[in-house]
């Protein structure tokens, strides 16, 4: 059983807005983006098309895999696959939006804030994030977000993207955790 | 590639016994390790609170720093311990060594010794994980494993590659770990060296067995050149260097008869002048130092996929 929460032209202009609210923070100077694989990637690039239509500054932007800082390695029994970080620029004095597609727990971004840390010192870090569902684990919170869908524990937020998932942008919230 | 292959093994021991899928995947996440030691901290926390012991009974540089970079680099604690000061030495049995240090709670054993095999008895006998770093004459798996990487990223692939392998097929486990390996990637393997050093039914593991070094470069993608391993040479397995030297080592002269984009490996450390001649060595088709380099990247795979897994 799973619901549609969002559909693709509301995640289309969730991403618009998301792109003027980085934009009317702090305008586009030193800005990057940086996408937490898989679907943050697919989410930063479309920020950063969003920006470029808006402000017309090509923004840089970066990949991020935070396999490897993950708190729960020792606990998993097969390792999860690892795939390549790729962020091409200095981040150091930049202000770096890190963009995910769920905030859950805060796990994830507390990865990819040690992550970060080991490639430079940023001036300063900003969270967005598509859908926020609530249930943090961390004392972490998102700057940015699409949508706030409150769930239960027990719930599973699926957002597909056309670019990863070859199926029509949408946001689902099923019952019972796979 | 994309490999949905899942590794479940706590030992790395050979490559005989690893699918094509389990080779894929480790040389699938050498490929992210490789970008760690791009950076400029060049650490990530994955075997933080692990210990690895590299426990080396035979002569090696290369091989040992590259594990223990490879470990720190995955931020493992490392210990390193060599046949001169270890207790072997005073006549405790391998196992009991190895038994011994287990039981200051090690996570990893990284395992050189002479006699082929060995890695098997300690991954019987011990609780930690085992990576085989060279037995005898039977495999050096992460070798293998930098070798195929390199070639992989060289060519983009391996399948349909000719790969020689060249020199002392007899007493080598490179050159049995290449050949598992690689066939089972879907390469064509041919092995190239003296009749004397050459063993008595090769062909069976899916190789060509050829003699002329000529005809062997023309008709190759890559070759890897073997260490004639001068300590193994006393029962006169050859009549002179010098022969060896003119019939099998690799000069810039016999290495212009191949295709374009032949490239020259060595598993190192190189005999300048027998295997490869220095202008070779050095030459713009030689990639030994970049198998040096990737060295780190596969070990580094092989530590993060080993450590942790639960016994299968």
């Amino acid at each position: 059983m799973s619901a549609k929460i969002m559909d693709s032209d509301a995640i289309r202009r969730a991403v618009m807005r998301m792109a003027h609210e980085i934009l009317e923070k702090a305008g586009p100077k030193d800005l990057a983006l940086i996408g937490i694989r898989t679907r943050g990637v697919t989410l930063a690039e479309r920020l950063r098309q969003a920006i470029k239509s808006i402000e017309g500054a090509d923004v840089p932007s970066g990949i991020l895999d935070i396999t490897l800082y993950r708190d729960d390695l020792t606990l998993v029994g097969a390792k999860p696959l690892v795939r390549e970080t790729l962020i091409d620029f200095d981040i150091t004095g930049k202000r770096i939006v890190l963009v995910d597609d769920v905030f859950f727990t805060g796990r994830t971004i507390r990865a990819a804030l040690d992550a970060l840390t080991d490639f430079g010192r940023p001036a300063k870090i900003e969270l967005a994030v598509l859908v926020d569902r609530g249930h943090r684990e961390l004392p972490i919170r998102a700057d940015f977000v699409g949508k706030n869908i409150p769930t239960s524990k027990e719930q599973n937020v699926k957002v597909v993207l056309g670019e990863t998932d070859q199926a029509q942008d949408a946001v689902l919230v099923e019952e019972g955790r796979q | 590639m994309t490999t949905t292959a899942t590794w479940t093994r706590k030992h790395l021991l050979g490559l005989q016994e690893l699918s094509r899928e389990e080779i894929e995947l480790v040389l699938e996440t050498a490929k992210s390790f490789k970008e760690v030691s791009s950076r400029d901290v060049k650490k990530v926390p994955a075997l933080r609170g692990k210990t690895v012991v590299t426990l080396f009974f035979e002569p090696s540089t290369r091989t040992r720093v590259s594990f223990e970079l490879a470990a720190k680099r995955l931020s493992a604690d490392t210990l390193n311990i060599t046949a001169s000061v270890s207790s072997t030495t005073k006549g405790e049995t391998l196992l009991d060594t190895a038994k011994n240090i287990e039981a200051m709670s090690v996570d990893a054993m990284v395992v050189r010794h002479g006699t082929s095999g060995a890695p098997m008895i300690l991954a019987e006998g011990l609780n930690c994980s085992v990576i085989n770093a060279g037995d005898g004459c039977r495999e050096h798996p992460t070798q293998a494993l930098l070798d195929m990487f390199t070639l992989q990223e060289k060519f983009g692939r391996i399948e349909g590659l000719k790969v020689a392998i060249v020199g002392d097929i007899l007493h080598s486990r490179v050159a049995r770990s290449n050949i598992w390996g690689l066939t089972k990637l879907g390469a064509k393997v041919t092995v190239c060296g003296p009749a004397t050093l050459m063993p008595r039914g090769i062909e069976s593991m899916g190789v060509q067995v050829s003699y002329d070094i000529k005809d062997v470069i023309r008709n190759s993608d890559a070759i890897i050149a073997l260490r004639l391993q001068k300590e193994r040479q006393e029962a006169k397995f050859l009549p002179s260097m010098r022969e060896y030297a003119q019939l099998f080592g690799i000069n810039a002269v016999k290495l212009s008869e191949g295709k374009d984009g032949l490239i020259v490996m060595h598993p190192g450390p190189t005999n300048r002048g027998l295997e490869l001649s220095a202008e070779v060595a050095d030459g713009k088709q030689s990639v030994i130092l970049d198998q040096v380099t990737n060295g780190v990247a596969v070990r580094m795979a092989v530590l993060y996929l080993v450590l942790g897994t639960k016994e299968s």
